[in-house]
């Protein structure tokens, strides 16, 4: 069952991607991100991280940002996780 | 709804002439409208021009300037800097003859004191610039070039910096980064219009519901 960090994220992507309402839903952590959708460039991306500091309250430095955590929804998904587990 | 031209106050004397859109029937409640910066300015250009059109079928003029160095303008964006953006707000107000003021998103930062103002979903200067710094950290990083924001800020207050294609003078680096929105206009917040703001989507996008939810919010405050 999706938890809340989850769901924050699908939301956020929603949001950011402009995506129809549930089609996040179909995300699984293989799902390409950064690098898969040509709509989500640098400015986009760091849109993106703004807005997961602003919702999800973490500070997101960026010497932290890695191709591996946002190339796919499991490693963006991994690294929030982390983040808000410190 | 027209192209239209207003003088724009220059730093050292004379003016220039700069573009803006406008409804102007000659109506009592003429509102002017301070567009959303840099990047976000694209996202939100056709929300606010679809904003504008609401408020021409609800009887309320409206018109929609350029900053200096920005859409339109044939003024070089390097040599702007923050006192001047406010300085040709409010001689913008004045030539429209503006009852009221909107600043949209980081427009909020440059509504002229002189009038009633609202201020829809406004940031704070630094907040902008964050995001436009990280974005092109990630971008050199693409090419193959490492850049950290300690130093990227240290060239921007001395050098000046090209954040997202926006070449940014030292000068306005350094006064429009402490910049935060005044505490007395009235605020319009996401929440009120409804669903995500626009400034966050990876492309520019529209969205009817939410153009007719901040159309009828100002509507309402100008006629109280």
């Amino acid at each position: 069952m999706p938890d809340q960090t989850d769901l924050l994220l699908r939301r956020i992507l929603t949001d950011v991607l402009g995506l129809k309402p549930g089609q996040a839903d179909t995300f699984d952590d293989d799902t390409g991100l950064f690098g898969h959708l040509p709509e989500l460039d640098s400015m986009a991306v760091a849109g993106l991280l703004t807005e997961l500091e602003d919702r999800l309250d973490i500070i997101i430095e960026d010497d932290e940002i890695e191709g591996e955590m946002l190339e796919t929804y499991g490693g963006l998904l991994a690294f929030v996780e982390a983040k808000r587990g410190a | 709804m027209v192209p239209a031209s207003w003088p724009c106050p220059l730093p050292g004397g004379g003016t220039s002439e700069e573009f803006a859109l406008s409804c102007d029937a000659g109506r009592d409640h003429r509102l002017l409208i301070i567009p959303a910066l840099f990047d976000e300015g694209n996202k939100l250009r056709r929300f606010t021009v679809e904003v504008m059109r609401r408020l021409e079928l609800a009887r309320i003029d409206s018109v929609l300037p350029d900053l200096p160095g920005c859409n339109e303008s044939m003024l070089p964006l390097v040599i702007q800097n923050p006192a001047g953006w406010l300085d040709a707000m409010t001689s913008a107000a004045r030539h429209f003859r503006a009852t009221h003021v909107l600043g949209m998103r980081g427009g909020s930062l440059f509504t002229p004191k002189s009038l009633p103002a609202f201020h829809y979903a406004p940031v704070k200067a630094a907040t902008i610039l964050r995001q436009l710094v990280r974005a092109r950290i990630l971008s050199s990083r693409e090419a193959g070039r490492e850049e950290n924001r300690e130093a990227l800020a240290e060239t921007a207050v001395t050098r000046g910096i090209t954040l997202a294609g926006y070449e940014i003078g030292p000068d306005f680096y350094r006064d429009f980064e402490p910049m935060v929105p005044d505490a007395l206009p009235t605020v319009i917040g996401q929440d009120e219009v409804g669903g995500s703001g626009l400034w966050l989507r990876a492309e520019p996008d529209e969205n009817g519901a939410q153009a007719d939810a901040l159309a009828a919010l100002l509507t309402g405050a100008l006629r109280a």
